[in-house]
């Protein structure tokens, strides 16, 4: 008995002693490729862990709502961790725009359709059975579809063949595996080594969809709200943006970076 | 509440329920009289979906009823259309998320009916599907009343392959769970409250009627 009880006892201290040393980052779920190698580097530099977790950005900020135990938030739309900010629940002088998000239309190898001279009107094509997109009610990525769709007049005529994936890595998975044979999914997924090969796309012109700003924040509840701080701020090194840039996240201008933060 | 969601879940589950009744009878009669020494491998495959992770199921469904499997291709040349993200899809994932849930009950009832019957039946010159029709089936009413309950509450609760294979759609795979998830996701708890609480209702209603067929005392089945 007692051995169990000290068995225990080690392993919930071993447990909390880690639990100090890491530091956990809610993102979105663009960054599911792109992140863990900023991870990786950041490690290997600091020796500083980092642990996971993905999700449509409008689910993590309801998980940070309900008390999730984030230290660092990564949004694909700045809304949600300025609606946190105005909540308490982030630290407003931590908000950093790290990145522009980029929607493209993705269609798999095999597909005959000619994204090049067909553009967004491929999707009117009578081959396009199903058109994945992310969820418009909690992922910016989503929203960005619909209001893409609306932008070319072509929402009502594509609307009973949308699918909706749960966040955007579903929407990307939903026509990567063909079962939808197009899909409006992020730059940065089209261009990770698991889809990079698979398919070709068509960058949708930024006007066509409100700005993704992408932006990253401590949360209030994080117990160690110095060291979430320095990993947002590792994103602001040559060798992230760098690693930033060949996902497709373009870099924010310097206007916003200078103009808007709050320090 | 979202009445759409609703309707389509019910229609759902009524569907699949029914369905598994056709499907779940040979199989569990099968289960019950076969002398097969490897019977207990198909008993452990039919089991299989009370343990599997519902993720797993939905990893499958989607690949393999996908345009790129097999099944999904047949399919597909079939009626033009795959089976992921429509609501047969669902019916067919439902079928084998639920199947344990109405081939146990079936099979524990068919093996409560006493062989002595089965036998003086036969000597009176029934055949073995007479002898089933005539004997058997009217005696375990109770396992076959539990199977469809409880198959049709288990579809009703059905979310992770739904979530996996579905596609959101409304009206064709937008499920009451879904829906549910979908509300507590936008903070829109009003609503997730009025929902969940009809599914809690109609979940404890089915239940009672489960219980309550196996406890009446002229009903011979496996519980008491």
């Amino acid at each position: 008995m007692t051995v169990l009880y000290k068995l225990a006892a080690s392993l919930i201290l071993c447990a909390s002693l880690a639990a100090a040393k890491e530091i956990t980052v809610a993102a979105a779920a663009d960054m599911s490729s792109a992140l863990p190698l900023l991870v990786e580097a950041y490690t290997k530099k600091t020796g500083q862990t980092v642990k996971l977790s993905f999700g449509a950005s409008g689910n993590l900020t309801n998980q940070i709502r309900n008390g999730a135990p984030f230290d660092v938030f990564f949004s694909a739309d700045e809304e949600y961790p300025q609606q946190l900010i105005a909540e308490g629940l982030a630290a407003k002088g931590t908000l950093y725009r790290y990145a522009v998000g980029r929607l493209v239309l993705w269609v798999p190898s095999d597909s005959p359709l000619d994204l090049s001279k067909l553009g967004i009107k491929a999707l009117l094509d009578p081959s396009v059975k199903k058109i994945s997109i992310a969820n418009p009610a909690t992922a910016p990525y989503g929203r960005a579809a619909a209001a893409t769709l609306r932008h070319f007049g072509i929402y009502d005529q594509v609307s009973s063949r949308l699918v909706v994936g749960e966040n955007i890595s579903q929407a990307a998975q939903f026509v990567e595996s063909g079962n939808a044979q197009a899909g409006l999914i992020a730059l940065s997924h089209a261009l990770a080594p698991a889809m990079k090969d698979k398919g070709r796309y068509w960058t949708v012109p930024l006007d066509a969809y409100p700005t993704l700003n992408q932006a990253a924040v401590v949360l209030s509840k994080s117990k160690q709200p110095d060291a979430a701080r320095r990993f947002i701020d590792f994103l602001r090194t040559p060798e992230a943006a760098s690693l930033l840039t060949s996902y497709g996240f373009s870099l924010p201008a310097e206007k916003h970076v200078s103009g808007e933060r709050t320090k | 509440m979202n009445w759409e969601a609703f309707w389509l879940t019910v229609r759902l589950a009524a569907l699949v329920s029914t369905l598994l009744i056709a499907i779940g009878i040979p199989i569990a009669y099968w289960l019950t009289y076969s002398r097969w020494r490897w019977k207990f491998m198909v008993e452990a495959a039919v089991a299989l979906p009370i343990v599997l992770p519902p993720t797993v199921l939905g990893f499958y469904v989607l690949v393999g009823l996908g345009s790129r499997g097999p099944l999904g291709r047949w399919w597909e040349s079939l009626t033009g259309h795959t089976l992921a993200f429509t609501f047969e899809g669902l019916v067919i994932g439902s079928l084998l998320y639920s199947l344990p849930f109405a081939v146990q009950p079936f099979a524990a009832s068919f093996g409560a009916v006493d062989r002595k019957l089965l036998h003086a039946s036969a000597s009176l010159g029934h055949s073995p599907v007479q002898t089933f029709r005539r004997i058997v089936l009217p005696l375990s009413k109770a396992g076959l009343v539990t199977g469809f309950a409880l198959s049709f509450a288990h579809t009703l609760g059905e979310f992770g392959v739904v979530l996996m294979v579905g596609g959101n759609i409304p009206g064709v795979t937008r499920t009451i769970s879904i829906d549910i998830y979908d509300q507590v996701q936008t903070a829109n708890y009003s609503s997730a409250n009025q929902t969940a609480l009809v599914l809690l209702i109609i979940s404890f209603v089915v239940l009672s009627v489960v219980y309550g067929v196996n406890r009446r005392p002229w009903v011979v089945g496996p519980w008491r």
